[in-house]
């Protein structure tokens, strides 16, 4: 025990320093994929057929398929045409484009919750349908969303390991450089799994209070 | 054109990793679904020391990355073969998932119908047994359909450990056929598409064969 507190005192700096690499990937990709997501959604429930089309087959093709292979495509597979893409960036547009099309299925659902008369009274009020969605949908939905959308994040603060395969310095890059020099992989990763739990706890703690403070009373997914 | 006749010559490489990316499937989900039920019946039903002991271990699993348990579980002392090394990271990620889908369903059944079986002399693995979990199971098709479907995705985590699965054959083609990796991982996109399509509709098929009427369907999927 005690020699693995020494360990942990070793090398705390560094793994904090593939830490940071780790939130400010997952803090882009997340917000990235938000602002895609939210189209993606919007195009999904309101646009015509061809966006609808298109938005859908996006959706399902991302679903569809391991984040895994899409990172591989991007990064091993698109040099074959002639794009070289450095491999953080490679990672971080294979998981904004991932988390996007899960957004987007959150977001929709939320969307659709909201119910129906509320945009026909809107309309009936003499708002623009532009006007209905923008002040009466989705303020509601964007509050509705944010239990989903917490696991959404959790799960890419998660995932964002993935990127140590192709190569970037982020947490688990960093920790298997440690281990690679002193062969302790053991005592390293349990290292990494304490730290990812922290910061899933530190995440999971913000979301909610991020719920209770933008909580309008009597607006709940249930209702 | 002819870059696609190489992919046609290589489709028994990929059937092998495929065929692997299964077997990894099967025991990622037995064991899940072994561990899963379990953890969530002693969670409802054991004594205090134990709910509280199995909620830390759950929590724990499902604050960590797969690839970092992949990576603990691989160099614990044993020396475990690759396969096994996914199938109990991933099967034990997987449990802490399921486990929280059946207890959440247990958790659904009226407490009423545990005291009135109790009351008509039945004992308490017996009330378990026949009144609660036949319920519960069907109420967890759904969230648990979600969770089988995230599982085939996330078998290709299991190439992280050197299981010789469908991503590890396609850096093999790639490597001895001097590049197209554009085409191959592509094509392997293709083959965990096509996997995942037919797993979602052969559940689809058995949560409408068990489906009870009122019970709640099938909701949005969770990640991977």
């Amino acid at each position: 025990m005690r020699e693995f507190l020494e360990l942990a005192r070793r090398f705390l700096p560094e793994l904090l320093q593939g830490t940071k690499v780790t939130v400010e990937l997952t803090s882009i990709c997340i917000l990235s994929g938000l602002v895609l997501g939210w189209g993606i959604a919007l195009g999904r429930v309101y646009g015509g057929r061809i966006i609808y089309a298109l938005c859908t087959a996006y959706v399902e093709l991302i679903r569809g398929t391991p984040l895994l292979v899409q990172l591989f495509v991007l990064y091993y597979g698109l040099p074959d045409v002639g794009i070289v893409l450095p491999p953080l960036l490679a990672a971080g547009i294979a998981m904004g484009m991932n988390t996007a099309a899960y957004q987007a299925e959150y977001f929709r659902g939320a969307i659709q919750s909201v119910p129906k008369g509320q945009v026909q009274a809107a309309r009936a009020l003499g708002m623009s349908r532009l006007q209905a969605v923008l002040y009466v949908v989705l303020p509601q939905a964007m509050r509705l969303v944010i239990p989903a959308w917490s696991n959404e994040l959790i799960y890419m603060l998660k995932y964002s390991s993935l990127a140590f395969i192709v190569g970037v310095p982020e947490l688990m890059g960093r920790a298997n450089l440690i281990a690679a020099r002193n062969f302790r992989y053991f005592e390293i990763y349990l290292l990494v799994a304490a730290i990812y739990v922290t910061l899933v706890g530190i995440a999971a703690k913000m979301l909610s209070f991020l719920e209770e403070k933008t909580r309008i009373p009597g607006l709940s997914s249930l209702g | 054109m002819e870059n696609f006749g190489f992919l046609i010559r290589e489709l028994p490489w990929f059937w092998r990793g495929t065929v692997v990316a299964v077997e990894v499937l099967a025991g990622v989900i037995g064991l899940g679904l072994a561990a899963g039920l379990g953890g969530a019946v002693l969670q409802v039903y054991a004594p205090p020391p134990v709910p509280a002991l199995v909620t830390a271990l759950e929590r724990f699993l499902r604050g960590i990355p797969p690839i970092v348990l992949l990576l603990l579980v691989f160099y614990l002392p044993w020396n475990l073969p690759p396969l096994a090394v996914a199938i109990v990271a991933l099967g034990l990620c997987s449990a802490a998932y399921q486990s929280q889908i059946f207890r959440m369903a247990i958790q659904s059944i009226d407490r009423r119908q545990t005291e009135a079986a109790r009351s008509l002399g039945m004992s308490s693995p017996q009330t378990i047994l026949y009144v609660v979990l036949p319920q519960a199971l069907r109420r967890a098709i759904g969230p648990w359909s979600n969770e089988f479907s995230s599982q085939i995705k996330d078998t290709s985590l299991a190439y992280i450990v050197g299981v010789v699965e469908i991503l590890r054959q396609a850096r093999y083609v790639i490597s001895y056929t001097y590049g197209n990796s554009l085409l191959v991982y592509g094509f392997c996109a293709l083959i965990y598409f096509v996997l995942t399509r037919a797993g979602n509709a052969a559940l689809y098929r058995l949560e409408a064969r068990l489906w009870v009427p009122g019970f709640e369907r099938r909701g949005l999927e969770r990640r991977v």
